[in-house]
């Protein structure tokens, strides 16, 4: 019966080829849309899902909170320090590891190329912090780090861009305005959202300090490794009671730092690309509701032009439902073909629209969005297909018999 | 008796006025009878067809097809009905125009719920006895209006009904071709098949052994002919 119901369906689409395609557009449309927009964030979520992986759950991230607009942070001196970091590592339970970073944009110079980068002055432990290692030469050892060691590691951009030669290892660098020796090479990161990874220069923290002053580092992010997932949130606690104690925040006050933990980054990120999602599904439903129409005007437009059709069936022996069912099956048919389509162009689209914009990763088009796509295109069908149904099954087999 | 109407009324409301399309109509038909009904338009011969074909329900009286009392059913019984107990030929043929010849003819066993193989099986048998057992393919657009209504008729016959109902089913044919559709009904009504046909056209209405005039809603006539050697 139903296979019938379909073989008829067919038929007359068929029968109507541009008309039936006509019906479909809004569905299309609509469906391309979400899957064109699907993939393309998903891919995003991909990308950046991948690459806080490399840092791991494990990973904590504190700074100083800035905000102007906060009366509890106004005309206060908002710091982070080194010593913060070193307390933390000593009384709170649970943590790994320990970096604090420096940060400052600085020129580097070799030979006549001047090049603008980032300056990272970092701790003994940033390579398992940030989960990213030396790949020539060595890290910083506690010697250098003791002596603030005017020594320095690179990443491959810096190396590029100031046409550093082999054997790059020795070489002398002008970072500001200061000379140091390079005595290693980053692991290459390549791009992540079109920001290169690779380009910054790191020297040891303390060498930092002995350059850029006391003042200068009154504001440093610090990074921890928790022992284990389940120690992260405990950490987080420790940290937050240890930092306001030291800060001396009073009860009540807000804190004048920032933890972040992985998974919140993730919940942050995830949260926009939720967001952009949900904007474009509230635009993508007018498109469904608009294709909806339209079936619902051609299936009014066909139900009228085979009222004898309908007559005859009736006389035949075809009951209300019998004829319900044809004409949903009908409505149905048509959307689904319409998802069918939609899904495929959205593909293409998400996968064009991924390869034209620079630096974006590679679309991913997720099972569950075809299905959405689908059932959304079924729904509108059923819905939509159901007034038009209704009136072709009360039809009157007498006069349906007598219309001409 | 395979069909006994009494006292069948229908009455039509149209604003003020009321409609007496049938008045009392008294009717008793054999199984294996071909019966014509005859009467000027306006007569109520179309709306007594319409509820011996169980299309339209009367106001009152009592109508019992095949020991089923059918006067009083809802609309999905009367589909069935329909389906098992008529076939319909219409004037105008009424086939799908965008099905096969036999796809025409599977029509009422789709609705009967018979398995594919049975339909194809069937609607061919139904084909052959009409004479287009080789016309399967067809559209009816490639078919002749003597075969399009042999098509109909296959239709009508296929699921085994009680009576062939036929409206007017010559009016839309040259004579020669409804000469040969009348030869087919009386083969038919030869083979036991029970026929009534409603028609305007006394040559036709004389191919039948009954004929039952109405006028104004009531049976004026009711007459047997001498045909087929039956006592007239």
């Amino acid at each position: 019966m139903i296979w019938d119901n379909l073989l008829i369906a067919l038929q007359a689409i068929r029968a109507n080829k541009m008309r039936s395609l006509l019906t479909m557009l809004g569905i299309i449309i609509g469906v391309a849309a979400v899957i064109a927009v699907v993939s393309i964030v998903q891919g995003l979520n991909f990308v950046i899902a991948t690459q806080f992986e490399g840092v791991g759950v494990t990973y904590i991230m504190v700074f100083p909170r800035q905000d102007l607009q906060d009366p509890d942070l106004a005309g206060r001196e908002v710091t982070l320090t080194y010593e913060d970091g070193l307390a933390i590592m000593e009384r709170a339970t649970g943590l790994a590891y320990f970096n604090p970073i420096f940060f400052r944009g600085e020129v580097t110079k070799a030979g006549s190329r001047r090049y603008a980068t980032m300056l990272l002055g970092v701790g003994p432990y940033h390579q398992e912090v940030a989960n990213h290692w030396v790949d020539r030469g060595r890290f910083f050892s506690d010697l250098d780090l003791q002596r603030a060691a005017r020594v320095c590691l690179v990443g491959q951009e810096v190396i590029d861009e100031l046409e550093l030669e082999e054997p790059v290892l020795g070489t002398d660098l002008i970072v500001g305005s200061s000379a140091f020796t390079i005595i290693g090479v980053m692991e290459y990161q390549g791009e992540m959202l079109g920001q290169n990874q690779d380009d910054f220069v790191l020297i040891p923290i303390t060498t930092a300090r002995d350059i850029y002053g006391v003042e200068a580092f009154k504001q440093l992010r610090l990074d921890f490794q928790a022992e284990s997932p389940e120690t992260v949130d405990q950490a987080r606690d420790q940290m937050t009671e240890i930092l306001r104690e030291r800060h001396r925040l009073p009860e009540g006050m807000k804190n004048d730092f920032q933890i972040l933990l992985q998974e919140e980054l993730l919940e942050t990120t995830g949260a926009i690309l939720g967001t952009i999602t949900s904007v474009v599904a509230g635009i993508v439903s007018i498109a469904l509701l608009v294709g909806g129409i339209g079936i619902m005007n051609i299936m009014l437009v066909s139900v009228t032009e085979r009222t004898r059709e309908i007559g005859v069936r009736k006389a035949v022996g075809a009951r209300k439902s019998d004829i319900l069912v044809q004409f949903l099956i009908e409505a149905v048919t048509i959307s689904l073909f319409g998802g069918f389509i939609g899904v495929l162009a959205g593909w293409g689209l998400g996968i064009l629209g991924a390869k034209a914009i620079p630096g974006f990763p590679p679309a991913h088009v997720p099972l569950w969005a075809v299905a959405l796509g689908f059932g959304f295109a079924a729904l509108v069908g059923i819905f939509f297909g159901t007034y038009p149904a209704a009136k072709a099954s009360a039809l009157d087999p007498i006069e349906a018999l007598r219309y001409e | 008796m395979l069909i006994t109407i009494s006292a069948l009324r229908k009455i039509y409301h149209m604003g003020e006025v009321e409609v007496r399309a049938l008045d009392g109509v008294d009717l008793e038909v054999d199984a294996g009878e071909y019966l014509a009904i005859m009467g000027p338009s306006g007569s109520g011969k179309s709306t007594l067809m319409n509820l011996i074909g169980c299309l339209d329900t009367p106001t009152s009286g009592d109508y019992i097809l095949n020991r089923q009392r059918v006067s009083d059913l809802d609309d999905a019984e009367l589909a069935e009905i329909r389906n098992h107990e008529i076939g319909f030929v219409f004037q105008t043929f009424n086939l799908l125009s965008r099905a096969t010849a036999l796809a025409n003819v599977e029509l009422p066993l789709i609705y009967a719920r018979t398995s594919v193989k049975e339909r194809r099986q069937r609607a061919q048998e139904a084909l052959e006895k009409v004479g287009l057992g080789d016309r399967g393919k067809h559209q009816p657009n490639e078919l002749s209006g003597g075969q399009r209504q042999r098509v109909a008729v296959a239709r009508a016959l296929v699921n085994n009904p009680s009576i062939l109902l036929a409206d007017e089913p010559t009016g839309n044919l040259d004579s020669r071709t409804s000469a040969e559709i009348m030869d087919l009904f009386d083969e038919l009504n030869k083979g036991g098949n029970t026929l009534v046909v409603v028609t305007h056209e006394e040559d036709i209405a004389a191919r039948a052994q009954r004929i039952v005039r109405l006028l104004d809603g009531k049976i004026v006539v009711d007459e047997k002919v001498g045909n087929s050697g039956e006592p007239s």
